[in-house]
């Protein structure tokens, strides 16, 4: 904190009011105690009139909640004769001829609050979710659900040329997306689909950029779910791996300068670790104080290569430190403990101005794509199991269940309409004119330089020369 | 033969880091000098290229500047003195040394709003982020449909400078000039510097900014035009350094200095060549370039970079397009040579192009000495 404090005075003197004090846990606790009000009438501030409610009525923040390990202050009661004086503080000496361990003696514990059969337990802490907003995270995870199956098939079909799914990770897309707010600039890889919807993207927008219709966002410039919005702060999808990850922080950096109340988060595979992007992006994140959440949806494969062959530490949580960078370990197929690490790590991120690095475990029960059949290199029992065992959605719905707040009849009835809505998109996606001659030329620059203007006066001849030779299906 | 100085230039206690910083100087064109406005007034291209990074962050709180040593070294090379203690440290970011760090954080910035100019220490170092050069900042405007225009400015020496062999010594010219969405704009005069270096600050679009360490110490002289703080050169247009009427002279950057000094040569053998500073590698001003080959029937190209599928390649394919029935002798292309840049002095001096190789390939294209084809 000091050093960015000496850093950058201008921001320091928005969040003084803010911040108090970060030193020690003690103070922290007392203070998310005593602030709660006012950041849970400032977050119900953002939400629908009818989500508001929960947050006034249920919420409640267990004051432990934040609490990280402590260790990641550095003790500073070190004896000036016997420690080294370097810029980032303090080095003790020894006299131990000892190495430090490349494993912990315990891995990192996984963060959890529902168990396998939805139930809560007991000893748990969480942010609570209300009535509303979980039948809205329930709904959505079941139009992600059939949405994947139907646009699957579609491919199958040859009706559409690529697809991915976000099969076994639903409760990390819909229970992050709805931990956030949509001021919050999401950085995708490609399988957040459901962070999308949760933000009011429709079926209808999804179907329009897989047929790369006229109506799509991209103008028909992108694979089949490299999808983008503005109007959700949700960047358009890139097929580079990691990319994201250094670009989110420097979004989070420019709310940071703009004093913005909000972070960027940035999704990545576990395969997308290793990438260079991932390392720098930390260590910028680190030294730049943005506001910004690396979300790790560590699903086991990175297409067909398996964490065990992806890295050697434990998992990807454990490179948080390394980096400066508060960290912890979820269960990637407990909606609520995602819900609650997100937003614990949005409020730290923006309030503290630093960023989080989030691991999510789960498993990707789906193929990497359409392009890849993953029972050539993975057991069908392992799969078999995490659809069957593991699944999400479900766990989410027993606790919903168990709280009252959903039925059978719900159930088919929240079925059926999002496959209705799905095949009726698919149909009128279909019906949509493709893009037109026109848009190969633009946005290629912020307004056309002459040479394109030329092309397209030259292609636009030779149509009108040959039109029998011309593609019908191209709108002029 | 060009009494060319080697002088190391004092980088600071922390010289170690800055590769071999060294400065060439070249002989003062005077010709070119009565070319500019007759005002005394002279500005270092270092200069010109510091006040028009002043006055953009002074006019638009969205600009910021970002790179290895910006801040509170100033530079690598000088170019941001005193913009740390004037616009404090988030606007003068220093970073830590990873290019595809900072460039990604900077595309990033620019998504979301911000102006961004990334300083590449060198522009052979703008490899190691050269995924977000191409496939983040320059096609991110297509590929989102217009919803993500990202303006951004990746500026920094480029191309040899003295001394600092293969690794330190290459011309990204032709490399970022092949790609759609990326602007490329090389300045020679402190006059280019100043007004193509706000251009690219004020364009929506990113832009390569190409600059060369030798010329940072060259004084030229400015108009009061040029130094107003409204002052700003079109990108996509060539100028016209020197009129001439036998023989078609293009260049960019140092080698416009090498050029105008050929001219010279050439005008005491009764040759009359028109030298094109091209300024803008993309897009290219192929107007200019046509029209001027139509007059003189001649054409020699100048670049340091490699030869094969160069600049030069570009402009003649450009010319035998629109211009081949004007053409009154076959193109001469003045290059560096096809190898890595070897570091003894003799050999990199052989390695790139000299005054009087350019001399030679004019007086060729005016049959003035036998062809290269001829002699073959």
């Amino acid at each position: 904190m000091h050093q960015w404090m000496r850093k950058s005075g201008t921001i320091v003197n928005h969040f003084k009011s803010l911040l108090l004090v970060t030193n020690n846990l003690s103070s922290w606790r007392s203070y998310s105690f005593v602030k709660r009000s006012q950041f849970a009438a400032s977050f119900a501030h953002n939400l629908p009139v009818a989500d508001r409610d929960f947050i006034n009525s249920s919420t409640h923040f267990c004051p432990r909640r934040f609490e990280s390990v402590k260790s990641e202050k550095i003790a500073n009661n070190v004896d000036d004769n016997q420690a080294l004086e370097l810029p980032e503080g303090k080095v003790k000496f020894t006299p131990k001829l000892r190495f430090i361990s490349e494993t912990a003696d315990e891995r990192e514990c996984c963060y959890r609050v529902l168990d396998e059969n939805g139930n809560r337990i007991s000893s748990s802490n969480y942010v609570e979710v209300s009535k509303e907003v979980a039948i809205k995270m329930y709904t959505d995870m079941v139009t992600l659900q059939t949405m994947d199956t139907i646009f699957y098939e579609a491919q199958r079909q040859g009706r559409i040329s690529f697809y991915v799914t976000a099969a076994g990770e639903e409760a990390i897309n819909i229970a992050s997306a709805a931990a956030l707010k949509i001021d919050d600039i999401v950085f995708p890889q490609y399988r957040e689909a459901g962070v999308l919807l949760w933000r009011g993207f429709t079926i209808q927008e999804f179907a329009n950029q897989c047929f790369s219709n006229k109506a799509d966002y991209g103008k028909g410039r992108q694979m089949p779910i490299h999808y983008g919005s503005n109007k959700h702060n949700y960047v358009t999808v890139a097929s580079t791996v990691a990319t994201q990850l250094p670009q989110a922080v420097g979004a989070a950096y420019s709310l940071k300068m703009e004093k913005q109340d909000a972070c960027a988060i940035a999704y990545v595979g576990d395969g997308g670790t290793s990438e260079g992007d991932f390392h720098a992006a930390l260590n910028f994140a680190a030294v730049t104080e943005a506001p910004v959440i690396f979300f790790c949806r560590n699903n086991g494969w990175a297409i067909s290569t398996p964490t065990s062959d992806q890295f050697r530490s434990d998992g990807v949580v454990v490179k948080g430190r390394a980096y400066g960078v508060r960290s912890i370990r979820v269960d990637g197929n407990d909606a609520l403990a995602v819900y609650s690490a997100v937003h614990a790590a949005r409020d730290m991120a923006i309030r503290e101005q630093r960023p989080i690095l989030i691991e999510a475990l789960t498993y990707r029960v789906g193929h990497h794509s359409t392009s890849d059949d993953s029972t050539k290199y993975r057991p069908v029992k392992e799969i078999e199991w995490w659809k069957m065992e593991q699944d999400p959605v479900t766990r989410f719905r027993n606790w919903m269940e168990n709280n009252s707040w959903w039925s059978d009849k719900a159930e088919s009835e929240a079925r059926n309409s999002a496959r209705k809505q799905i095949l009726h998109a698919i149909q009128e996606a279909e019906k949509v004119d493709k893009p037109p001659v026109a848009d190969i030329f633009t946005d290629v620059y912020d307004s056309p330089p002459s040479h394109l203007c030329e092309q397209e006066k030259l292609l636009r001849e030779a149509i009108k020369r040959h039109p029998q030779d011309y593609p019908s299906d191209v709108p002029l | 033969m060009l009494g060319i100085l080697r002088q190391k230039v004092g980088a600071g206690s922390s010289s170690a880091m800055i590769l071999g910083q060294s400065m060439q100087r070249i002989r003062p064109t005077t010709s070119a000098l009565r070319a500019f406005s007759s005002s005394a007034k002279e500005m270092t291209v270092r200069d010109a290229l510091n006040s028009a990074l002043d006055e953009e962050m002074s006019a638009d709180p969205k600009v910021f500047l970002m790179g290895e040593e910006v801040g509170e070294y100033q530079g690598a090379y000088k170019i941001s003195k005193g913009l740390l203690d004037k616009y404090g440290p988030d606007r003068v970011l220093d970073t830590p040394i990873t290019e595809a760090g900072f460039t990604g954080i900077g595309v990033g910035a620019a998504y979301y709003g911000l102006k961004p100019v990334v300083e590449f220490m060198t522009f052979n170092f703008s490899m190691q982020a050269i995924d977000h050069i191409i496939n983040s900042a320059a096609k991110s405007n297509y590929m989102s449909a217009g919803q993500i225009n990202v303006p951004i400015v990746f500026r920094g020496p480029n191309g040899a400078a003295a001394g600092v062999g293969a690794q330190h010594s290459q011309c990204y010219a032709a490399w970022y000039a092949a790609v759609p969405g990326l602007k490329v704009l090389s300045p020679y005069s402190s006059e280019d510097a100043r007004g193509l270096l706000k251009a690219a600050i004020r364009d929506p679009d990113p832009v390569v900014f190409l600059e060369n360490e030798l010329l940072y110490g060259e004084s030229f002289p400015v108009s009061a035009e040029v130094l107003d703080s409204s002052f700003c050169l079109p990108i996509g247009k060539a100028k016209i350094e020197k009129e001439g009427k036998d023989v078609t002279i293009t260049a960019f950057s140092k080698m416009v200095g090498y050029a105008l000094q050929a001219a010279e040569i050439l005008a005491k053998e009764g040759i009359s060549a028109e030298v094109i500073n091209l300024r803008s590698i993309r897009p290219l001003d192929r107007n200019t370039i046509n029209a001027s080959v139509r007059k003189t029937n001649r054409l020699v190209t100048v670049e340091e970079g490699f030869p094969q599928h160069g600049v030069g390649a570009e402009i003649c394919t450009s010319v035998v397009e629109d211009s081949f029935g004007y053409l009154d002798a076959p193109v001469e292309r003045i290059a560096g040579a096809d190898v890595p840049m070897p570091y003894a002095a003799n050999l990199e001096r052989l390695a790139v192009p000299q005054v009087e190789d350019i001399v030679r390939a004019a007086k060729r294209a005016c049959y003035r000495s036998a062809s290269l084809a001829a002699s073959a």
